[in-house]
């Protein structure tokens, strides 16, 4: 009960494990609103959420969106373009001009590395990170997160591998602090172009070939291979990627006990990950889907409110 | 065992005996156990309806039981300090026709029963509802009634009733503690 969370969810790198977890079992009852004849509680209403998103999303967008709806809060999605943001509008200006319309929270994507903290430190509004730039996208860890937590019973002692591009990669990092604060074993395994310099110093197993990896880990997150990256001279070809660190079906195969196939999507299917790996028995991807839902419930609901000074003149006898 | 600031209004046995009256008095009010269906408010209420389940099902049927955490149904939520962690809801089938009975330890203002008669309107619209509680502490603060009572108690400024069951306190047990 102590552990609220703050204002602002920028990151999972300052949460303490106690926050996390905290997260995590608020995410629980919250899986079960989505099952209800009508998937809505009244936990929000009257709160006015915008969901301002700089960059493209299809997935994190509805998902936050669904959350929001469920909650019964009022939502407005910005998308970059078509805003006064091409007018050439500064990011603080445009939440300023936001919250002088009296919203309560922002949920915001943006392709610069803390760009959500910048924000919450100027506004009011409480801002939750949709990912931001190379640094963290915390909702899909604290989703990855859940989905481990649910199918293995427990995250501690776990070995969890991050495969591909981790350097560009925000989920990576998220996920990294996240598994790592609640007792997880973490490994990377991806090519030497694609993993940042230093990245042993967070406590992460390096595994330059797959096959070691997949020997490693009880759990595999499968990043995603952006496909711009081969332009841009990152990896020789997607079939060489494919080759040396696609997982493949006879790749698992080969490992002494099934390994639990996660990917924060959207799937290059035959690049990063074989299709009949993603499909399989073993893969828990679209749980990962339905928990999104259930995790950005909770971080709105502890976010919310929560004036102190409303507390203490409500705190008047009775249990009930 | 009991401190000055602790009184004991329902010892272990008074409480069992409370709760055999109270499952007669629901079985009763629901003309049997075809249609009823008992629902716990989170968390003492739960294992209360389900002690009640079990004293109904000794000389009948089985009685379907739930589990109805109202946190998010609360006209409070703005207020609440740290927020509370969210039991389980858990409602047995479809609720049409069926005379649901509302469960809970304490009835004090009356506004945990408000939420939970919303939140039960979302899973559908049963034929009845009604209300049963182990205490009714006076203090309401909107028209809810009870149908069933296991005790009444007047309580007054600066006291609290806390309502002990063995599965989560250790011990049955129903006390008056003076807070100041």
């Amino acid at each position: 009960m102590t552990a609220a969370l703050g204002k602002d969810l920028v990151g999972l790198e300052r949460l303490s494990p106690d926050q996390i977890r905290l997260i995590l079992d608020t995410a629980e009852p919250f899986k079960e609103v989505s099952e209800r004849p009508i998937k809505k509680v009244p936990a929000l209403r009257g709160k006015t959420i915008v969901n301002l998103f700089f960059e493209a999303s299809t997935r994190t967008r509805i998902s936050f969106e669904f959350a929001e709806k469920r909650l019964s809060a009022d939502t407005v999605n910005v998308a970059a373009s078509g805003s006064a943001v091409q007018k050439g509008e500064t990011l603080v200006d445009t939440a300023r001009n936001l919250e002088a319309m009296r919203i309560d929270m922002v949920v915001i994507r943006h392709p610069s590395s803390g760009a959500a903290e910048f924000l919450g430190n100027r506004i009011r509004s409480n801002v939750v990170s949709a990912g931001d730039g190379k640094h963290e996208h915390p909702t899909q860890a604290l989703l990855d997160l859940l989905t481990i937590r649910d199918k293995h019973g427990k995250i501690a002692g776990l070995r969890v591998c991050l495969v591909g591009d981790v350097l560009h990669s925000r989920v990576a990092r998220s996920n990294i602090w996240g598994l790592s604060k609640l007792g997880a074993e973490v490994g990377v395994c991806g090519p030497d172009t694609l993993m940042p310099r230093g990245i042993e110093d967070l406590g992460v197993c390096r595994f330059r070939r797959i096959e070691e990896a997949i020997e490693w880990a009880d759990v595999l997150n499968v990043l995603r291979l952006q496909l711009e990256r081969m332009e841009m001279g990152f990896i020789p070809s997607v079939r060489e990627y494919y080759r040396v660190f696609g997982v493949t079906l006879e790749r698992l195969e080969k490992a002494s006990r099934p390994l639990t196939i996660m990917h924060p999507g959207p799937m290059n299917r035959g690049v990063e990950i074989d299709s009949r790996v993603a499909d399989g028995p073993h893969s828990v991807i679209l749980d990962q889907v339905t928990n999104g839902v259930a995790v950005r419930m909770a971080v709105l609901y502890l976010l919310a409110g929560g004036r102190p000074e409303l507390a203490d003149a409500a705190k008047r006898g009775g249990t009930e | 065992m009991s401190r000055p600031d602790r009184t004991i209004i329902l010892d272990a046995r008074a409480l069992s005996r409370a709760l055999q009256r109270m499952a007669v008095e629901v079985l009763e009010l629901a003309h049997g156990t075809d249609r009823l269906v008992l629902i716990g408010i989170q968390r003492r209420g739960v294992e209360l309806a389900d002690r009640i389940a079990r004293l109904i099902e000794k000389d009948a049927a089985v009685v379907p039981r739930g589990a109805l955490d109202i946190t998010l149904y609360r006209d409070d939520l703005e207020t609440v300090g740290p927020k509370p962690v969210i039991g389980e809801t858990r409602i047995p089938g479809d609720l049409a026709g069926k005379h649901v009975v509302i469960v809970d330890d304490v009835l004090y203002t009356g506004r945990t029963v408000r939420a939970a008669l919303d939140e039960l309107a979302d899973f559908g619209r049963p034929e009845r509802i009604s209300l049963c509680v182990l205490v009714d502490r006076g203090g309401r603060e909107l028209p809810i009634q009870p149908d069933i009572v296991g005790t009444k108690v007047k309580v007054s400024d600066g006291e609290r009733v806390d309502v002990l069951v063995e599965e989560l306190d250790g011990r049955d047990e129903v006390d008056l503690v003076r807070t100041r």
